[in-house]
């Protein structure tokens, strides 16, 4: 039952001789051949157990990584068509750090096409169902890592976050995701959406596994110039603070917004953070409500021109039949692109197109500056500030695919942060009436990880799932 | 509102094909986004900056020095179709 335990356990566990990251490869193995056929939660799972490092900080214990991360020699599908039979010539950052501290990989899990949704419904390889009730979306984009996580098919995972796709599947599976400063992880490697909001970050069953992760995979990288040249930190040093007199800001307006299961999980939560002694005041963020909408003029924009890559040329699937050069790019994306990735890419062509530039783009680059001085300002009263990640728990499967709009707007959240390119956390703070779970964010100012820690750690003791995920 | 023509013009020049009986949907499902998208207008943004990169940065440079890169067998390895070490499309020259 080696799935069962958390990354921290296994390795202490390994460096006592009790057992080998082997025995945890088998545990996962077989894990995954029991419950993956109802979840779906890898796109690819590894057949062979490999290692790089004899020795190091992971032990050699197999982690999930969402299938729009290259590990060098398998393929990168980003649950596209049109990447369904390109193999990595290269390792991503995240992926080249993680095996220099001894880690190895169990597979390659399901996403929205090129991380594209909030449940998984868009992968070209379906949809990864919830593990606390397979009727109900996982969350997306990086629902497969999530779902994996939660189910014991995975004992921790990386994921990517664009708009919530690490926060916003944690919270509905249950699990602990976090998204670090933009620039905190290199981006090198993972496959481009919006290249100004894009961050990997990991997701995993407690915050210690997602401090140890995180102290790994953060840093400056030459090959990407985005990456910040600010020292990282030792994140596990801020677990066990206390958290007496830390300023905690409450953003009112999200939980006004909410289901009646989010509110009073909300209500709960302020009452756990007066109990450990936090100072809770109210912020103000009046931008954020248009967060929505400048996300999608921003990542769109940033999308069409990022995937203007595939055109059966130098990688990934091409069209059989076409006269000529022009017909086959045509060909080739309008049959290796699904629906949604299409309709953004045509979104973001129209948003940049001559005569509607300064309508919209120019006017979402404005407000994003507007939304970042907000939290500036917040960030002068307090040292963090909470909200649910979600407005509701997991919807239904097929609920929202038809209705773009509405699918988008269950972002409304997690899109601020990405926005200002602030730290933040999804971790567990509720089941609903359903015995979904729910999940409390908490996002700092650039750079202050360690605070999202040390308050995430204390809430933690208060509250948990350890018990309660669908593990049997 | 956006108008089919315009959605076909949109297609076009992001080298995408829509199927005629998906048009409808399509127009419609992109209206409702920029109508929602409207709201930005409620803000007057005269006065402000464009904020073309949330951190802050400088120009990263580096020394100009030769170091190895992909090699040519690697950079073929997912080509759909290659010949004599590069990638082959369709003929674009009319002789």
């Amino acid at each position: 039952m080696l799935f069962k335990k958390t990354l921290h356990e296994l390795i202490e566990l390994i460096e006592k001789g009790e057992i080998t990251a082997y025995d945890i490869y088998k545990s996962l193995l077989e894990r995954i051949n029991e419950k993956d056929k109802q979840i779906n939660a890898y796109v690819n799972v590894f057949e062979e157990f490999e290692t790089y490092k004899d020795d190091g900080l992971l032990k050699n214990i197999p982690i999930a990584i969402k299938d729009n991360m290259h590990i060098e020699g398998k393929p990168t599908t980003c649950s596209s068509k049109i990447l369904s039979n390109y193999v990595a010539i290269f390792d991503s950052t995240a992926v080249k750090k993680l095996k220099e501290a001894a880690a190895t990989f169990i597979g390659k899990t399901n996403l929205d096409e090129f991380a594209m949704g909030s449940s998984t419904e868009t992968s070209y390889f379906g949809t990864t169902k919830n593990p606390w009730s397979l009727d109900r979306i996982p969350g997306g984009s990086s629902g497969g890592s999530a779902a994996a996580v939660a189910s014991g098919e995975a004992i921790a995972a990386l994921g990517s976050d664009t708009g919530g796709s690490i926060r916003q599947p944690a919270s509905l599976c249950g699990v602990v995701g976090f998204k670090p400063t933009y620039g905190r992880v290199s981006r090198y490697g993972l496959v481009a959406f919006a290249s100004s909001l894009d961050q990997i970050g990991p997701i995993t069953r407690d915050v210690r596994d997602n401090a140890i992760l995180m102290n790994i995979i953060c840093g400056r990288d030459e090959m990407d110039s985005t990456s910040a040249d600010v020292e990282v930190e030792d994140f596990t040093a801020y677990l066990d603070k206390p958290v007496k007199g830390l300023r905690v800001g409450v953003y009112e307006d999200a939980i006004e917004e909410s289901s009646d299961d989010v509110k009073s999980a909300m209500e709960n939560t302020l009452e756990i953070l007066k109990r450990l002694g936090c100072e809770i005041t109210k912020v103000d963020l009046p931008h954020s409500k248009y967060a929505v909408s400048d996300y999608y003029i921003i990542a769109p924009a940033e999308a069409s021109s990022n995937l203007a890559r595939y055109d059966g040329v130098k990688y990934g699937f091409r069209s059989e039949e076409f006269d000529d050069l022009g017909e086959m790019y045509i060909k080739t994306r309008s049959e290796g692109f699904g629906k949604e990735v299409k309709r953004r890419i045509m979104l973001g062509t129209y948003v940049l197109s001559s005569g509607y530039y300064d309508a919209y783009y120019l006017k979402a680059q404005k407000l994003r500056g507007l939304i970042k001085k907000d939290f500036d300002e917040a960030f002068k009263e307090v040292d963090c500030i909470v909200l649910p990640t979600t407005p509701t728990e997991a919807f239904k499967i097929g609920e929202k695919v038809n209705n773009p709009l509405q699918m988008y707007l269950s972002d409304i959240f997690t899109i601020p942060a990405n926005i200002a390119g602030l730290p933040a956390i999804s971790i567990p703070n509720s089941l609903s009436k359903n015995n979904l779970p729910l999940g409390l964010q908490i996002v700092a100012d650039a750079f202050r990880e360690g605070i999202i820690y040390q308050l995430a750690s204390a809430f933690e003791k208060e509250f948990n799932l350890a018990d309660k995920l669908p593990l049997d | 509102m956006i108008t089919k023509d315009e959605v076909k013009r949109i297609a076009k020049l992001s080298m995408l094909n829509i199927d005629d009986s998906e048009l409808d949907t399509f127009v419609d499902q992109f209206n409702d986004i920029l109508n929602y998208m409207e709201q930005i207008n409620e803000l007057d943004l005269s006065s402000c900056d464009a904020v073309y990169h949330i951190v802050e940065l400088k120009n990263v440079f580096r020394e100009d020095v030769v170091k190895p890169s992909i090699s040519n067998e690697k950079a073929l390895k997912n080509a759909p179709d290659a010949a004599y070490g590069a990638f082959r499309v369709p003929k674009v020259i009319e002789r």
